[in-house]
């Protein structure tokens, strides 16, 4: 019998590349309508904005003068933009800890929960699905100095009711915990994904050894959970560098420079002042404090990786 | 409805094309930023507008009132797109570039509509003039006023015969009412607020009241009065920490609830909130600010108090002509008749037959403060001053510390000084 080898199709055989020609464009064309959006929305703003720094800019229009770094030279000397820098780091730094941890914390919960799962995962989750507006007014009301939830708690055990958003010991706090309460969902979300992505006959093999739950999630989960967390925690880092909306909303559009976070500085100066030049130089240092957080974060992560 | 809409529109273009009109229908777009008890009041005035001109394509947008506003407002002028008339707080003036931001009212539409200068206070009409050119046609004056309740005042022993608050005169005499108000509700005997533009409102007003000056003619250099400006602040830390009649760290929705509900029984604010109290069925009247520093007022007993002006302005197009600009002033000059419809919101109307009419002098308790408007005192022209602007904001922060007693007043002058001089010495970007 005689075996016939069948015949190969052409196509399957990649051509030889021709030197000089591109290989194939039709990818290019899927992703062109992307690109393009991409290169209007994204690449020509920043463009401008870093063009716009170099001059006096202004809102309201009228004759624009090249400053050079004049704008920049300004910025070193504003000490609105150190505070109000000094404000979102400090956020940054009080906000991570407890965003990563309490997400991993409810993952963790929500992962063994067998009979009350679905009800952690909607309510650790729904917080995350209101807008902002909704988020600062209820938590307005909890914070009101005269009449709100938490003093009238205060006061009832005897205590001396705080001004938990004006007061400079408590307003970054306030903001912090509000933000939690909002926003710890996503993370959430992200190591109950992972969580549920590590095999069970790890456990199982686990425990048939002998390690007890406690060796499980330290030699186990925790160190499977290790690229999400370095994902969360670059995640979390840009969102909190990136902070306004909240503390804008809680201070009814006033935060003045107690809570005062960068983005919120830009703003005024940029949209209140008319200073659209200045506000540009200002946002190009934020924009250039998350390009090194974020590389840096990934060089970190990307050089322990085993696989 | 949506169907209709198009078809009487697409037909009255047609008409306007047979009878050879030259600008087809005519678009008339507004732009205003009441959003509080006086936006009904606007609302209603706007219906009634456009019933009375089926033949004008009107469409009046409120917009978020504040930073938002302006900015909008500037962009779009800037672009030249701008809706054709829109409302401005006089003290912004200088802030929106006359000439570049904002169009010129044209003269003789403006005589020919009677709109004059006789017609209104000749101290609010001359800030509307900028290089012998009108760019703002003012609506109103609001004056930071004091509410008292009515009932509480009486078993104070406060009130007289018809009801009215006997005159209350001097910081001590003030101070003392305001304990032993504070006495009868257990909580404060005045309400205010601490944040935003409310410390400034109340610094200006006691500031202005010592014949103190803030800045130059041209805003160049800051001319303030030490002495004066903590004279005025130690009155403020008085308030809420030494004396501690009133709140330290409050905001201005829980003050007005609080005098609202009766848990207080006076209360600092601008005059709009009337329809809110009337709603809830407050038991209340209000008078001009008092005169803290006895010896300071008006020939006529009024004292001097912070104030600001809704205006009409043209913002600018590209296109404006003169003919275009008529719809616009013929909804100003309706608003100006209907002052007295307005006035029931709280403000003082600035068209003087309005304010002499007997129908605004029935009004109570609204014509009860309008003498304040004659005391008025607007922010000190700059770029950077006037209603929700930067200086009245940083004014809040320095001022709301010391209020809540975490600055000293001179401290929280220090503090305002030093803001102050920053804004100074930046260049103006309009």
């Amino acid at each position: 019998m005689a075996v016939e080898t069948p015949q190969r199709a052409p196509a399957e055989t990649p051509a030889p590349r021709e030197p000089g020609k591109p290989r194939n464009l039709t990818g290019l064309w899927f992703a062109l309508p992307f690109l393009l959006i991409y290169a209007v929305f994204m690449i020509w703003p920043i463009l401008a904005g870093l063009w716009s720094s170099l001059f006096n800019t202004s809102l309201a229009g009228g004759d624009v003068e090249f400053l050079g770094l004049g704008n920049y030279a300004e910025m070193a000397r504003d000490g609105a933009v150190w505070d109000s820098l000094w404000n979102t780091a400090y956020f940054t730094l009080l906000s991570t800890p407890p965003l990563v941890l309490a997400g991993l914390g409810m993952a963790l919960l929500a992962h063994r929960a067998r009979r009350t799962g679905w009800l952690l995962r909607f309510a650790f989750f729904m917080p995350f699905l209101l807008p902002v507006t909704v988020v600062a007014l209820i938590w307005l009301w909890i914070y009101q100095s005269d009449f709100g939830l938490l003093n009238a708690a205060i006061e009832w055990f005897g205590g001396d009711p705080v001004a938990w958003i004006n007061d400079e010991r408590t307003a970054m706090w306030a903001v912090v915990i509000c933000t939690l309460w909002w926003t710890v969902g996503f993370n959430f979300l992200l190591y109950l994904a992972a969580l549920q992505g590590i095999p069970r006959e790890l456990h199982e093999s686990a425990a048939v050894d002998g390690a007890t739950p406690g060796q499980r999630l330290w030699r186990i989960t925790l160190p499977l959970l290790r690229r999400t967390t370095g994902l969360v925690l670059v995640l979390q880092l840009i969102a909190s560098l990136k902070i306004f909306d909240q503390v804008y909303l809680l201070n009814e559009g006033n935060a003045g420079p107690i809570t005062r976070p960068l983005i919120q500085y830009v703003y005024e100066q940029g949209f209140t002042s008319y200073r659209i030049g200045y506000a540009s130089a200002i946002s190009y240092l934020l924009f250039l404090i998350i390009i090194v957080v974020a590389f840096a974060q990934f060089k970190i992560f990307s050089a322990g990786r085993d696989d | 409805m949506k169907r209709r809409q198009v078809l009487i529109g697409a037909a009255s273009v047609l008409g306007a094309a047979a009878c050879g009109a030259p600008s087809g229908t005519e678009r008339l777009r507004y732009w205003n930023l009441f959003g509080g008890g006086d936006g009904v009041r606007m609302v209603e005035l706007i219906d009634a507008f456009a019933a009375s001109r089926p033949d004008l394509d009107f469409q009046a947008s409120t917009l978020t009132w504040g930073p938002p506003y302006y900015t909008k407002l500037s962009m779009a002028s800037a672009g030249g797109r701008a809706p054709d008339v829109a409302i401005l707080h006089l003290a912004r003036l200088p802030s929106f570039a006359p000439g570049r931001l904002l169009d010129p009212f044209p003269r003789q539409l403006l005589t020919e509509l009677g709109i004059t200068p006789e017609n209104f206070l000749p101290e609010i009409w001359d800030r509307c003039v900028v290089d012998g050119e009108v760019y703002a046609i003012p609506l109103d004056t609001h004056p930071f006023v004091m509410y008292y309740n009515t009932d509480l005042c009486r078993q104070l022993g406060l009130t007289d015969a018809n009801g009215t608050l006997v005159p209350l005169r001097g910081a001590d005499d003030l101070v003392a009412a305001w304990s032993e108000a504070k006495k009868l509700t257990g909580g404060y005997g005045l309400v205010l607020d601490n944040f935003g533009v409310s410390p400034w409102r109340l610094w200006w007003t006691l500031y202005r009241q010592l014949d103190g000056d803030l800045l130059n003619a041209d805003a160049t250099a800051l001319v303030i009065d030490d002495a004066k400006a903590l004279q005025a602040l130690d009155f403020m830390r008085r308030l809420s920490v030494t004396d501690a009649v009133a709140p330290g760290q409050m905001l201005l929705s829980g003050a007005v609830a609080l005098f609202g509900s009766g848990k207080a029984a006076f209360l600092f604010n601008g005059e709009w909130e009337v329809t809110t109290f009337q709603t809830q069925k407050t038991p209340f009247s209000m008078t001009p600010f008092p005169e803290v520093f006895p010896g300071t007022a008006s020939a006529a007993g009024i004292a001097r108090t912070q104030a600001d002006c809704h205006t009409f302005v043209l913002p600018h197009q590209r296109d404006r002509t003169v003919a275009g600009t008529r719809p616009a002033l013929d909804y100003v000059r309706f608003m100006l008749e209907r002052s007295v419809d307005w006035a029931a919101g709280g403000h003082v109307p600035a068209w003087l037959p309005a304010t002499r009419s007997p129908d605004y002098l029935a009004l109570d308790p609204q014509s009860r403060y309008r003498d304040a408007a004659a005391t008025a005192q607007l922010d000190p022209p700059a770029w950077f001053s006037g209603s929700a602007s930067n200086m009245e904001n940083l004014a809040g922060t320095a001022f709301g510390a010391v209020q809540a007693g975490t600055l000293t007043p001179e401290a929280g002058l220090a503090r305002f000084k030093a803001d102050m001089q920053r804004l100074i010495d930046t260049p103006a970007p309009v």
